[in-house]
């Protein structure tokens, strides 16, 4: 499972770029709220956002397994998903408007995506429709060449910052169709609209990058900017969710990457009862433990992207490599948070922000427990539970 | 204008390096192999000449085979092409003999400008841009913490330890810089894509017509007899405070005592 010269080099690079924004950096971009505009110009101005948006559209026409070490190694920098979230939709959530989206909003929406100029954010989520999609209350009328707009979307991160929104709507009331997954529609709305309303969430972690409670009050939007065919916008999204599961695995994987690097450089370096505290077990095994987990993960994760690379369906692996590496990042965060003992509260030595955001990685893109129902009912053909 | 920059693959300067006390070379297998940093300030003015005059710019390494990711990750800073002159007989060669080489292989080529780095971070003789430039027969204009090209006229400032002096002469011309020229950028996504197809040439000393009695470890004017560890640290001078204020006194004697004030 070697990387080729060419992936080594695209990692080796992004590890340079990203080195030069450094832990303290994220610090406070983090405890101030703020945007980390200069990191994303960095990587915007250098080409990166592009890197898997097809070539004819300005972008390096690479696949899920490049976008994913490139963020794994954002991640991996101190960056962790404050590096990640700003940049992660742009590297591979526009692939349902590369594969879906009319010959127009290609041309329109690809190009800047790829300089990293437009923003788009993602609104799929509702208050009252998280996991189950196909409850989702959105409702989009048709108006001549319009659509309207009106329901409520919850955690869209970025929605501040973002010109465009890939929004999944309802077209048809779920009563009215044959199955519930039909009559969604998935349009790309333009946020800079008095019928919209934004509302940050004040939440754990990932700070530099906010979340949004999303309001449409009757947004009209032209029927050019849906992507794909009425009622399809289910199918569609499907596409998509087996990649950022897989780029979202490897970014857990860089945030324990972090925290080990930071736990073994202190128990390292601190001396207590005249010996540096990495020479006892009780510190040094839990470690060891959290890097073989990582080790592990990454395997799973590696695999994962290379097979969808290759055209293969991976359901099975993506929903794993997914579980794997939040589960092992998340225990290398609390690992590193126990090696640092009381200093590992402290903001100054990062091992906490690491735990709070290694720990979003358990409920995102989809829940733990979500992934094993996915592999209960579809690896092992138990009966579905809900 | 045609701007050639030499380059040399070092081990990583972060790395802990080792010699190989059978042969006395450094040892490549125990630590990563990387484009030398100061290198990085070069390709940065040459990057600059490309984007202000247009001008043409190749990557000149000599080293083996496996070098070669050093060409290309200087390639990946938006350089035109490359030139590596791979041969058995140039290892073990000392300042003169690389600069032989070296300067055999510029001459190979048309140039205006050579851009080196003052010196490498594995060896640190900052010899061999001089020597290939009098090899050349060419000006030598080194330390260069600012160059400007107007015409056939190359202007740098020289760095020492007071300040610098400036410097003219015309090109062609062989300039040197230092690492406080410049802010080298990271190559950027499409330049690490394009590497790979910019065009790379290989040489052997039979193509460049070396003197091979000249190259080599058998030929090296230099040799080294004896390697040894760089020394611990020493324990630096801890004044402790005890509230009467002595302390202020032995920290001041301290500065005086070394000469800091």
């Amino acid at each position: 499972m070697d990387l080729t010269d060419q992936q080594q080099d695209l990692r080796r690079a992004v590890r340079e770029l990203a080195a030069s924004f450094d832990e303290d950096y994220w610090l406070r971009h983090d405890a101030e709220s703020a945007f980390p505009w200069e990191f994303y110009h960095a990587f915007a101005d250098a080409g990166w956002l592009g890197i898997a948006i097809p070539e004819e559209y300005g972008g390096g026409g690479l696949g899920v397994l490049e976008a994913s070490l490139m963020l794994e190694e954002v991640a991996a920098s101190g960056a962790a998903m404050n590096g990640c979230s700003p940049m992660h939709l742009t590297i591979f959530g526009l692939n349902t408007v590369v594969r879906h989206g009319s010959q127009a909003l290609r041309a329109e929406v690809l190009p800047p995506a790829a300089t990293g100029e437009l923003h788009v954010c993602f609104g799929v989520t509702e208050p009252d429709a998280g996991t189950d999609t196909t409850r989702i209350s959105t409702r989009a009328v048709r108006d001549g060449d319009e659509y309207v707009l009106t329901g409520r979307k919850v955690w869209i991160t970025k929605a501040g910052e973002s010109q465009k929104m890939l929004v999944l709507t309802r077209t048809t009331p779920r009563d009215e169709v044959d199955k519930p997954t039909h009559g969604l529609t998935l349009f790309l709305v333009d946020l800079d609209d008095d019928a919209v309303h934004l509302t940050a969430i004040p939440k754990m972690g990932r700070n530099a990058v906010t979340s949004y409670e999303v309001v449409l009050d009757g947004l009209r939007t032209p029927a050019a900017t849906r992507v794909g065919e009425e009622g399809q916008g289910f199918r569609i999204l499907l596409d998509g969710l087996n990649p950022e599961r897989i780029l979202l695995a490897h970014e857990a994987l860089g945030i324990g990457r972090a925290a080990i690097r930071r736990a073994v450089g202190y128990a390292r370096e601190r001396i207590v009862f005249d010996r540096p505290i990495g020479a006892n077990q009780g510190i040094a095994f839990p470690l060891a433990e959290a890097v073989t987990r990582l080790d592990a993960a990454e395997l799973m994760a590696r695999h994962a992207a290379m097979r969808y690379d290759a055209g293969h369906d991976v359901g099975r692996e993506a929903n794993m490599a997914k579980w794997l590496c939040a589960d092992a990042g998340f225990a290398a965060a609390d690992a590193a948070v126990q090696t640092h003992g009381g200093m590992g509260y402290a903001r100054e030595f990062h091992v906490e922000r690491y735990f709070r955001e290694a720990r979003l990685m358990r409920l995102a893109p989809i829940s733990q427990e979500m992934v094993l129902n996915y592999v209960s009912q579809h690896v092992l053909g138990l009966p579905r539970s809900y | 204008m045609k701007v050639l920059v030499p380059v040399k693959r070092v081990p990583d300067t972060a790395g802990e390096k080792k010699i190989d006390p059978n042969d006395r070379t450094v040892d490549r297998e125990s630590v990563e192999s990387v484009l030398c940093p100061v290198n990085e300030f070069a390709i940065e003015e040459a990057m600059r000449l490309k984007e202000q005059q247009d001008a043409e710019v190749t990557v000149l390494l000599v080293g083996p085979e496996s070098a070669q990711p050093v060409v290309r990750k200087a390639l990946s800073y938006g350089l035109d092409a490359g030139v590596q002159v791979v041969d058995d007989a140039v290892v073990g060669s000392d300042a003169l003999g690389t600069a032989e080489v070296l300067a055999k292989a510029l001459a190979a080529e048309e140039f205006d400008l050579v851009i080196f780095g003052n010196q490498s971070t594995d060896a640190r003789t900052c010899l061999v841009p001089a020597a290939v430039a009098e090899i050349l027969g060419l000006p030598a204009l080194t330390y260069a913490r600012h160059l400007e090209i107007d015409g056939d006229q190359i202007t740098v400032h020289r760095e020492h330890e007071e300040g610098w002096d400036v410097v003219e002469s015309s090109l062609p011309a062989v300039v040197s810089v230092v690492e406080a020229i410049n802010e080298p950028r990271y190559p950027s996504f499409k330049g690490i894509m394009a590497a790979k197809s910019k065009p790379l040439e290989v040489r052997s000393l039979d193509d460049l017509d070396v003197d091979t009695s000249r190259v080599g470890s058998d030929n090296a004017a230099a040799i080294m007899y004896e390697f040894r560890d760089r020394p611990p640290k020493e324990p630096g001078t801890i004044v402790e405070d005890d509230g009467s204020g002595a302390a202020a006194t032995q920290l001041a004697d301290w500065l005086v005592e070394k000469k800091f004030v």
